[in-house]
């Protein structure tokens, strides 16, 4: 079966490729998930990986500073220092007490560079499926 | 009132139960009267959950929120466009919806059939209303959307809590496209519902030949095209309403959606291989089946929170079911392809690597990969705990890398695949057919490189496009002007005659075309630019040719919400062009803010404005501005694609009436076998090759 031949090693170069440029996406764009507590013991190679974390806003924490805003997250007593550099205002939903997920890079210092954040208001209303409990500021 | 809702949903529940086992019985014994009675049991869900339905829009228009349901998801100021969509803005009326939606089609599937195939119809009937019986459970048992606020109170009494005003509709869902997207969409998830009874059902009553696939084809049509403008409405809708400047941006639930598109597309491709040729038998049935538990998938990735996405859906516990129903389908579909593979073997084998079949196994290759790897892409997080213990999430690069190659082959094939023959094409046929396109092509493209069309994707996008556009262009002249020369019309008037004559194949190149639009516009992302600025009064900001002025900010306020928003003039060459206002809308009720986009479209570019909030240091308001060429080509592409699948569901237009043996027939195509020995059938093309 000729043609049948010519249509497997076809479908294995195709395939292939396709591979190759998952695998690239795949490192580009990896993000993993982190809580604060499990930052804190990261080591190695995982330090420098692009990761979200998620916490609540310290309550008087947030300080708008030039080019950038910093505020703290925390997250069952433990805490994180975080600075948000993205260039989309915060969304108005990112107050004193909201549930945040940040996305970004850790620094060697421990501070959490951050260019995308995302808020869930701590509203009154129960977060029901349907309603938008998170507002995107990043492109995500 | 409620009673009356919840009992009718009970009722519908029991029907369906009655349809499913008397259907099984029926089969088995063999008695008509037991399957003529589980298939009114069938039609009579559809009567049952239609009350419901009506009774919950009932609630919502009379504002009655006592209702837990109708208290979450309307108020009182909404306009009633928005309550009657209400109805599927949460969990709980969105099952109901698909419920309704699924009993609407199997009541037609079996309705229009009620006379016909006798040996498959009592299958395809247990079938639906195993469907049934799943989304029934969840409706009567798991979410009910009949919940009435309040409990028990002293005695054992119900007592029962009215809320003065609802918690309103969620704002994102109150834009005109929200009220059209979610029917449309459910309407292709559930649409594939059909095509799968069909084929499970020939599958296990081992029914002959190609039948189902005649049967289904303009069901999966259907389906296909709900898919579709669904997809596109929830594209506009994002680039619209979200105020983030795209249209898609490989969030879980948008390619949730995309995946029973894909593996539908292929179905619908590679049907052709078995009507043709007897081939691919078992690719198909099997492509049914996924594409039905992808549209399963979709609902449970939309309902359940498994995967987190910016449509931020709380989690609920309703994953678990619809893990165990996908359970059970792959387990049925795999025990009735096991059990009957011997009816499943090929007729024909692959002859030549240059032809329409190889063009076919290449479609569905690369359809295929573009699936695994979005759905692969999508559940990574979900992979990734459980096998490594950290979850790690891919974004848009991976998406884009595999899929952008894999949507320009597929391009590619658009072109070349309808004009190779079946079996074997000649390399005179070849030159033939593609030389002129080919040259337009790789013009078009060299022309576009001065006008600073460059990298290397959009470049290939524009040349295939133009490919793509001229050999459907040629397609249709070769046809029509054998058309005009005989019967002395023009050009135009025959091409439509020439459509008319054979939709299913001009349909489809007319979906062909709206796809080509799509990818244009597509490609204008690559060009696509943005700047953000604060602005004052007087400011001025500049993108792309527009130079854009801030005249005032006002806030303004009615019952529903306040808005804050920008006057923006715009100034082209000069001269001032027209006045935009991006908006903010903070919503009372659900004490949510929107944005309001401000888009100036045109064919060439959108000019896209969003007033992005405040620097509350400065406490002035935040411009986001972008330039989003070609855009309006995908929503154009879209109703052209919508267009050609209507045209390619209509009969044929009987151009002059033969007599032919049924069995020179090659396709079943609105002719059934008991008409006749011979049946009147247009005069086909010989050298036409749908």
């Amino acid at each position: 079966m000729k043609a049948r031949g010519k249509f497997i090693i076809g479908s294995g170069i195709i395939v292939a490729t396709l591979l190759v440029l998952a695998y690239a996406g795949y490192t580009q764009s990896k993000t993993y998930y982190h809580t604060i507590s499990e930052v804190a013991t990261l080591h190695g190679a995982a330090l420098h990986q692009r990761m979200r974390v998620s916490g609540d806003v310290a309550a008087g924490s947030i300080e708008h500073l030039d080019g950038r805003i910093d505020f703290v997250l925390e997250e069952q007593g433990k805490k994180m220092p975080v600075s948000y550099t993205g260039s989309d205002p915060l969304p108005d939903t990112f107050k004193d007490g909201a549930q945040a997920l940040v996305e970004g890079k850790l620094m060697p210092d421990g501070h959490f560079m951050a260019d995308q954040v995302q808020a869930k208001c701590a509203s009154k209303y129960q977060a029901t499926p349907g309603q938008p409990a998170a507002m995107n500021t990043g492109k995500s | 009132m409620d009673v009356f809702g919840s009992f009718a949903l009970l009722l519908a529940f029991i029907a369906a139960v009655y349809a499913f086992s008397a259907g099984i019985a029926g089969i088995i014994t063999r008695r008509p009267l037991l399957t003529k009675s589980a298939r009114n049991a069938g039609m009579a869900v559809f009567g049952l959950i239609t009350l419901a339905v009506a009774s919950l829009e009932y609630f919502f228009f009379t504002d009655n929120f006592s209702l837990a349901y109708v208290a979450e998801h309307s108020n009182r100021a909404l306009p009633a466009f928005y309550k009657f969509a209400a109805l599927w803005a949460g969990q709980e009326g969105s099952l109901l919806w698909w419920s309704w939606l699924l009993s609407t089609y199997a009541f037609f599937a079996l309705f229009l059939n009620r006379k016909k195939h006798p040996e498959l119809m009592p299958y395809v009937g247990v079938i639906l209303a195993g469907v049934q019986i799943f989304f029934l459970t969840l409706n009567n048992f798991v979410a009910s959307p009949f919940h009435v606020l309040g409990g028990v109170g002293a005695g054992g009494a119900m007592h029962v809590a009215t809320l003065s005003d609802g918690n309103g509709l969620n704002p994102l869902l109150q834009y005109p496209e929200m009220v059209i997207h979610p029917p449309m969409l459910y309407s292709g998830y559930t649409g594939f519902t059909v095509p799968f009874a069909f084929a499970l059902a020939a599958l296990l009553g081992r029914y002959p030949g190609e039948k189902w696939i005649h049967i289904t084809r303009r069901w999966t049509m259907v389906a296909w095209g709900f898919q579709t403008v669904g997809i596109l409405l929830g594209m506009h809708w994002a680039y619209a309403v979200l105020g983030w400047g795209g249209y898609w941006a490989w969030d879980p639930v948008e390619n949730a959606s995309l995946l029973p598109w894909i593996t539908g597309t292929a179905f619908l491709h590679s049907v052709m291989m078995q009507e043709k040729r007897g081939m691919m038998k078992v690719w198909n049935v099997w492509l049914v089946f996924v594409t039905f538990m992808l549209c399963i998938l979709g609902t449970m990735l939309t309902r359940s929170g498994v995967v987190s996405s910016v449509h931020a859906f709380a989690e609920s516990s309703i994953g678990g079911w619809f893990v165990w129903f996908l359970g059970i389908i792959l387990a049925v579909c795999l025990v009735a392809w096991y059990k009957n593979r011997d009816y499943l073997r090929s007729d024909n084998q692959l002859d030549s690597i240059v032809s329409r079949e190889s063009s076919f196994l290449f479609n569905n290759l690369v359809l295929l990969a573009a699936c695994f790897a979005v759905l692969w892409g999508t559940l990574f997080p979900v992979f990734s705990e459980w096998f490594t213990g950290s979850k790690i999430s891919v974004g848009p690069p991976f998406f884009n890398k595999v899929n952008i190659p894999i949507a320009l082959f597929l391009l590619l094939l658009t072109g070349i695949g309808p004009l190779l023959a079946w079996r074997k094409t000649s390399f005179d046929a070849l030159k033939r057919n593609f030389a002129w396109p080919l040259a337009g092509g790789i013009a078009a493209a060299v022309v576009a490189l001065f006008f600073g069309f460059v990298g290397f994707y959009p470049f290939m996008c524009l040349m295939l496009c133009v490919f793509v556009a001229l050999t459907i262009q040629a397609e249709f002249y070769r046809g029509a002007r054998v058309i005009s020369q005989r019967d002395g019309t023009n050009l135009l008037t025959a091409a439509g005659e020439l459509t008319m004559r054979n939709t299913r194949r001009y349909g489809g190149y007319v979906v062909h075309f709206g796809m080509v639009l799509i990818f244009i516009g597509i490609c204008g992302t690559a060009f696509k630019q943005d700047i953000q600025k604060q602005m004052a009064p007087g400011d001025t900001l500049t993108i792309g040719p527009y130079t854009l002025v801030c005249q005032n900010f006002d806030e303004t306020q009615n019952d529903n919400y306040t808005s804050q928003r920008a006057t923006l003039e715009v100034f082209r060459d000069g001269k001032s062009e027209m006045m935009l206002y991006p908006s903010r809308r903070f919503f009372l009720a659900s004490q949510v803010t929107e944005t309001m986009v401000a888009v100036e479209s045109s064919p060439l570019r959108d000019l896209y404005v969003v007033y992005a909030g405040r620097n509350p240091d400065t406490n002035q308001p935040v411009i986001h501005a972008y330039i989003n060429p070609l855009v309006k080509w995908i929503w154009f592409g879209g109703i052209v694609v919508v267009l050609g699948t209507g045209l390619a569901m209509l009969p044929n237009r009987r151009a002059a009436i033969v007599l032919r043996p049924v069995a020179e027939q090659a396709w079943g195509e609105g002719v059934s076998p008991e008409a006749g020995a011979a049946v009147a059938a247009p005069i086909r093309r010989t050298d036409g090759h749908d």
